[in-house]
């Protein structure tokens, strides 16, 4: 039993006293110095999704007024004295410093604390959006307080989850719209965190299935941002589908032995795009190469021709040249089977995620003839500082043996009289692959553009292309 | 019969209109010559001309795909920033003449150069020059180095450059060489040497 405090000797004060103080000492650096979670609001709406970052001001939270309605909307500001006269398109709203009476659209309005003036910027506390962008907008305003998301109008994005009964189980979610969330794995749970979808919970938070495989998963909403959580027993991978209104989350398939050959594939040419992120431990490699049709969807690239864009004269090459490396046992990943769009970004994240042995990049051109393949030009003063990798740089490592690839590949192509040449580029996504990485310029062989189409000439650059990868298979499987 | 009185005033009004026509019209001019004048921001400078003097241009050669140095004796003026701008629009003279090894869209323009220490040159070009380039690895590329390239073997001190265009920044030239990063002099040097090797 412990002696209340104040019967104590004096004496056993001083030590407590000294420890109590040490640890307050110890407590304060520690907050101090680690660095918190910013914090953040984010709005969704019609007009755009953003994310204002949220100030704290005497004990409350606050958000600047003007940049809440800027992405909304014709907004202006003006300030006069320690008045601050705020306009969204026809709604007048003033405002004055250290009060929290304020008048808008006529009528009074009552902060529940006052509102702020710092450089020009008026300040107005984050409760109050709830109550205060309706006065405003005219509309209905969703404000969830807690989690600082906040949805104007009708914008939530809905979802549904099912595990099927197939063999292995997959979990099927399907959104009201499409979403591209940044998806990462941990032992026994694979998380997809919405940062810019209006993704809201479904009727209940947690959700369970009838699977021992993939037995639940949970809704969490916090700083502006939405997780969903999947857990799991096994790895598991995550593949988007119907344009980005369903993501399938599924046991990680067991890898493909590098020296087994594997059945020809048929070419596909209405097959739905499989964009797949794998989140299976690093050991796992499903694929030798990653092979990214260049382009698509809005983004067309060259016009080769009247009718010709270099968006489908790089997805018939890759459909091919993947056949090629199937052929000879190498499992390849085609980043696009159909005209989506993607971003060099999610090219690069795409390819990361899923470790292949090299990353081909194909493109189309109507200069010159043969083939051009290109390795990255790494940006200057992109170095890399700790264990993170510098994005633009990320290259770095594997561009020696890109280029020792590369020029085993020039060599075969010419072996087999197709023009080939070699060349450092400033070609994005090849500086943020961390693996090695060519892009190669497929142009016509001779005057006549339309050969670029032609069945026969991509078959013949594809076999060459496949065989000069092949050939150095040993040597990119080291550098793994 | 039409009073006379009418008549007079009838007269009176329709000189009034003619004259107030008259005088819109041209007040009308007068805002057309002053708008003209407004939207021309660039800063007038006085033609080059005077003694010449030796430049390397680096030169982009599309039918063999290669960049090749050509000696020229250009007039140059005595500013360091003005010698580099006024480099390269020599460099694009040559680029939009009829016979161009290179060409470029009509319209193409160099809109200013800034030096910035320590080594940095800052390269402006107008949107006709991003927007009426041809797409493709190879020919975008050729563009960027010949432009660095230029710039970093007549100028001294130049280690980095970066590319705008219509002073914004932009992810790339036309679909493919990337002028979203820093480019690196050495680098890009070592990027010349290959593109001298025809195929």
């Amino acid at each position: 039993m412990v002696a209340p405090a104040s019967r104590r000797p004096p004496g056993h004060l001083v030590p407590a006293a000294g420890a109590f103080a040490a640890a307050v000492v110890l407590a304060s650096s520690i907050l101090l110095y680690s660095s918190p979670e910013e914090k953040r609001i984010t709005i969704y709406s019609n007009a755009a999704n953003y994310t204002l970052p949220v100030l704290e001001r005497n004990g409350d939270e606050y958000v600047g007024l003007l940049e809440v309605f800027e992405p909304l909307g014709n907004v202006s500001a003006k300030l006069s004295g320690s008045h601050w006269k705020f306009r969204y398109y026809d709604v007048d709203s003033e405002f004055t410093a250290g009060k929290t009476r304020a008048r808008i659209h006529g009528s009074d309005f009552d902060l529940p604390s006052n509102f702020l003036l710092e450089n020009r910027r008026g300040l107005v506390p984050l409760s109050c959006l709830g109550t205060l962008m309706p006065r405003i907008l005219g509309g209905p305003v969703t404000f969830n307080q807690n989690s600082r998301r906040l949805f104007v109008g009708n914008v939530a994005v809905h979802f549904t989850a099912q595990v099927s009964k197939t063999t292995p189980p997959k979990l099927v979610m399907n959104f009201t719209a499409p979403v591209n969330p940044m998806i990462a794995t941990e032992p026994g749970k694979l998380r997809m965190a919405f940062n810019h979808e209006a993704v809201v919970a479904p009727g209940s938070q947690a959700l369970t299935f009838d699977s021992k495989i993939i037995p639940s998963a949970s809704f969490q909403e916090n700083n502006g941002a939405a997780e969903i959580v999947v857990a799991a027993s096994v790895p598991l991978m995550a593949s988007f589908a119907n344009n980005g209104h369903t993501i399938i989350v599924e046991p990680v398939p067991q890898a493909i032995p590098p020296t087994q050959a594997t059945a020809p594939a048929q070419p596909q040419p209405n097959a739905s795009p499989p964009i797949s992120i794998t989140t299976a431990p690093t050991a796992i490699h499903r694929y030798f190469a990653v092979v990214d049709p260049s382009h698509g969807g809005d983004e067309r690239g060259a016009s080769l021709t009247g009718q010709l864009a270099e968006k489908d004269v790089t997805l018939a090459f890759a459909r091919r040249l993947r056949q090629e490396l199937d052929n000879r046992g190498l499992a390849t990943l085609l980043l696009r089977d159909g005209d989506t769009t993607l971003s060099l970004d999610q090219r690069a994240s795409l390819t990361n995620s899923a470790h292949p042995a090299i990353y081909l990049c194909v493109h189309a051109a109507t200069q010159g003839n043969g083939i051009r393949v290109y390795t990255a030009l790494v940006p200057a003063e992109a170095e890399t500082r700790g264990p993170f990798l510098n994005w633009d740089a990320a290259q770095t490592a594997f561009q020696l043996l890109s280029r020792s690839a590369g020029a085993a590949l020039v060599t075969e192509l010419q072996n087999r009289q197709i023009p080939a040449r070699s060349i450092i580029a400033p070609l994005r996504p090849l500086n943020n692959i961390t693996t090695p990485a060519l892009a190669m310029e497929v142009a016509p062989p001779s005057d006549d553009v339309s050969q670029l189409n032609s069945p026969a000439y991509q078959q013949m650059i594809a076999g060459a292309i496949a065989a000069g990868i092949a050939g150095v298979r040993e040597k990119l499987e080291a550098g793994r | 019969m039409i009073p006379r009185h009418l008549i007079i005033g009838v007269a009176v009004l329709l000189a009034i209109t003619l004259g107030m026509s008259l005088y819109v019209w041209r007040m009308r001019g007068r805002v057309d010559r002053s708008e003209d004048s407004a939207a021309n921001t660039q800063p007038v400078a006085p033609p080059v001309s005077g003694v010449t003097e030796q430049a390397t241009l680096y030169v982009a050669y599309d039918d063999a795909g290669v960049l090749r140095p050509k000696p020229v004796r250009i007039p140059l003026p005595a500013g360091r920033q003005e010698r580099a701008a006024e480099m390269l629009r020599a460099l694009l003279t040559l680029y939009l003449d009829k016979f161009s090894p290179h060409a470029l869209g009509a319209g193409s323009e160099i809109r200013d150069v800034y030096l910035v220490d320590p080594g940095l040159a800052v390269i402006d070009l107008n949107a006709a020059f991003a927007d009426g380039h041809r797409s493709g690895v190879l020919v975008e590329e050729l563009t960027v180095v010949s432009l660095v390239q230029t710039l970093s073997a007549n100028i001294p001190g130049i280690t980095r450059v970066k590319i705008l265009v219509e002073g914004k920044e932009r992810d790339t030239l036309a679909g493919h060489a990337d002028l979203s990063n820093f480019y690196d002099v050495p680098a890009v040097t070592q990027v010349v040497a290959q593109l001298q090797n025809a195929q």
